[in-house]
């Protein structure tokens, strides 16, 4: 996984809120096998004007001039902001793996659906969560301010805004540290192998319906 | 101190270290896979150089992709076949058992389970699909997990957790008649909102939920992600342990009385503490319909269609005001008045040997109404379906004009060949009615499958309570 450290990047504002995973990436393209190539998926349903299938030459597609995301002054964006509950529904992986995909390093919203903010961990995307006030205050700045960047220091836990106001967040110290070192979970689990094995050795004689197969 | 709650009894069995930094290591007794969210995860073993560590802590199916029509020639999608195939792959080259798309014992992951005793109270449990929380029903600690964790999971049997807060979700009283689970569980979405339960555990508890059967305990706890929860619960009682007992997977002999005698704990103390209750009159819920494009979205059936100006919250305004335009609705319009193009009975909500009786309990002796373009009942299994089949419902809903398939997910999310056109409104028995999510356009209304069927019948919603049913199939079904 790619570490997140600091990022300076061009906001998007995406103002609704229950963003689900199915609008995030539609099921026609979980058939895919695998981890990469969602990007242009992404919000497929609001982003083009017909019906998107895997396979199809998506640079040839009609797109819908009034999704925020096609909007050129949004080019090249890589923070999104939304509103409440994003991510909620579906646990596919493939929603964050498609944010990742297009660019997007950092989500920023009032609150998360909890497996998607999971996921985002698990794929170098930093979801922060803001007050109704500050979140508010972002959205007014950015569609105001047409260029307008945020620059995201994880280990600082801070979000400098172009005027040079400063925005602090939380993050849980283990999700942080992860995700600042880029480290790979299961290799930090395994690390714990003998505590593992002591367990299984104790449940076995406790559910041993569990271990006689 | 404080009694324990279920949630807290099921973590602390499960603890295996807790760490420094706050999180916690938990031990995962039992994965199910199916072919969407697991390639990456095999994959990933692979570029590791990593195995399973214990195979028999995995069952895998098929059912997001498979076919509810004839399968004899296998899947017509390129696409949708090969993912099958690399599940059927996977699980040759490592060893895990898996009922593959011709097996009897195929179908929905979350029907599987139960169904093969392979799902057993106690339990962890997870599996790449938000709506493992069924299992939670028998008391296990149930919940979906993306797919790096699948493959965490395969690799280390544990996975890092935070411990969740806990939610009581009390429901005392008698259901009226017509009134199932899926209308208590809509309720409670439309109380609590979708993201009233995020990072909390809900254990259901009360006297209406205790006289659930298990699939009607089944079809609430499924549906606790629409609430925002990853863990839905309900306490062991003697129907959990009736329902497991003898069934493939679970325990035998001396193991069994074992089991038994550990279950009986799966309970909250009667002095437990809750971070949060919520409290429902069973005799307040009536039979519910969802109008727009968030399981929250719910009304019951003799309501109005909401109207965005009555809404103060601008967030929440224009929420309304998004949805009705989607679903192509008027404000202040009754429910019954909604056009309906098809109806949907199936999926891991309510495609369960009684969602399937509850519906052939309304249409036993009718006719789908001619202006339904199309009304079809997949069973949850192949199992539930050769049941229902040896009850004789396949014959009660093919001569009332439903079409009888294939086991599999199919139209609840449009994964494979069955799904909404464009602009289409549909009665369906499954959980979601996001945008698309039946198909791109596509609108859904979520409802029981007793409600779906009468709809299917009347061609609009009606009141199932006011339709006289069959009674010896009502009487099976607990639709009283």
């Amino acid at each position: 996984m790619e570490a997140f450290t600091q990022h300076t990047g061009l906001v998007v504002p995406l103002d609704r809120s229950n963003v689900d995973t199915d609008a995030i990436i539609p099921k026609q393209f979980l058939k895919s096998i695998k981890r990469t190539g969602f990007g242009p998926n992404l919000f497929d349903e609001w982003r083009y004007l017909d019906h998107g299938e895997p396979g199809m030459d998506n640079s040839k597609r009609p797109l819908n001039p009034d999704f925020v995301m096609n909007k050129e002054r949004y080019q090249g964006a890589s923070i999104l902001l939304a509103r409440e509950n994003f991510g909620c529904g579906s646990s596919r992986e493939h929603a964050p793996w498609a944010l990742e995909d297009y660019g997007i390093k950092a989500v920023i919203a009032p609150s998360f659906a909890d497996i998607f903010f999971n996921n985002c961990f698990k794929n170098g995307i930093l979801p922060i969560i803001l007050d109704h006030t500050t979140m508010d205050t972002l959205f007014e700045q950015t569609e105001a301010n047409e260029g307008f960047k945020l620059d995201i220091d994880l280990d600082k836990q801070t979000i400098t805004m172009p005027n040079g106001d400063v925005i602090s967040f939380d993050v849980e110290p283990d999700r942080k540290h992860s995700l600042y070192n880029g480290l790979d979970d299961i290799g930090i689990t395994l690390q714990q192998e003998d505590a593992i094995a002591e367990y299984e050795a104790e449940r076995s004689k406790r559910a041993p319906w569990l271990f006689s197969s | 101190m404080a009694g324990k709650t279920l949630y807290d009894k099921l973590w602390e069995d499960h603890l295996v270290a807790e760490n420094d930094d706050g999180s916690a290591l938990i031990y995962i007794d039992r994965q199910l896979l199916h072919e969407v969210t697991s390639p990456q995860a095999f994959e990933g073993l692979r570029i590791a150089g990593r195995k399973p560590r214990r195979l028999e802590a995995n069952l895998a199916t098929p059912d997001h992709n498979v076919p509810t029509t004839d399968r004899t020639n296998g899947i017509a999608d390129p696409v949708s076949r090969i993912q099958v195939q690399t599940l059927d792959d996977n699980c040759d080259t490592y060893g895990v058992t898996e009922f593959k798309m011709d097996d009897i014992r195929q179908g929905i992951v979350h029907i599987v389970g139960p169904e093969q005793g392979y799902t057993l109270p106690g339990l962890t449990m997870v599996c790449g699909d938000s709506h493992t929380a069924t299992h939670g029903a028998f008391g296990a600690m149930a919940f979906g997990v993306g797919t790096s964790e699948v493959e965490h999971v395969l690799a280390t049997q544990c996975l890092r957790q935070k411990k969740m807060k806990n939610m009581l979700v009390r429901v005392d009283g008698e259901l009226g008649t017509g009134v199932t689970a899926k209308d208590v569980v809509l309720a409670v979405i439309g109380e609590i909102g979708t993201a009233g339960g995020n990072g909390h555990a809900i254990e259901f508890a009360g006297s209406a939920i205790e006289s659930l059967s298990m699939e009607g305990r089944m079809t609430i706890c499924n549906m606790a992600i629409e609430a925002g929860a990853r863990v839905g619960l309900v306490a062991v009682d003697d129907k959990t342990i009736e329902y497991v007992k003898g069934r493939p997977f679970a325990p035998k002999g001396e193991q069994w009385d074992m089991a038994v005698e550990a279950w009986k704990d799966l309970h909250s103390d009667a002095d437990a503490e809750f971070d949060r209750v919520v409290e429902l009159k069973a005799e307040d819920i009536i039979p519910q319909v969802t109008w727009g494009t968030s399981p929250e979205m719910v009304k019951p059936v003799n309501g109005n269609i909401p109207n965005p100006e009555k809404e103060s919250n601008p967030v929440k305004k224009e929420g309304i005001e998004r949805a009705l335009q989607y679903m192509d609705l008027k404000a202040d319009t009754p429910i019954t008045s909604i056009p309906l193009d098809k109806v949907f009975i199936g999926s891991c909500t309510n495609a369960r040997i009684e969602d399937l009786r509850e519906a052939a309990a309304v249409a036993k002796g009718r006719k789908v109404s001619p202006s339904i373009k199309q009304a079809m009942v997949v069973p949850g299994s192949g199992l539930v379906k050769e049941q229902a089949e040896a009850e004789g419902l396949h014959t009660i809903f093919t001569e009332a004009g439903f079409e009888w398939r294939e086991p599999g997910c199919s139209m609840c999310l449009a994964m494979n060949a069955d799904r909404l056109e464009s602009g289409e409104h549909c009665a369906s028995t499954s959980n979601r009615n996001f945008e698309g999510r039946q198909g791109q356009g596509g609108r859904t209304h979520l409802v029981s499958p007793a409600m779906a069927a009468a709809a299917a019948v009347h061609g609009h919603f009606v009141d199932v309570r006011e339709l006289e049913l069959d009674k010896e199939l009502a009487k099976v079904s607990e639709v009283h």
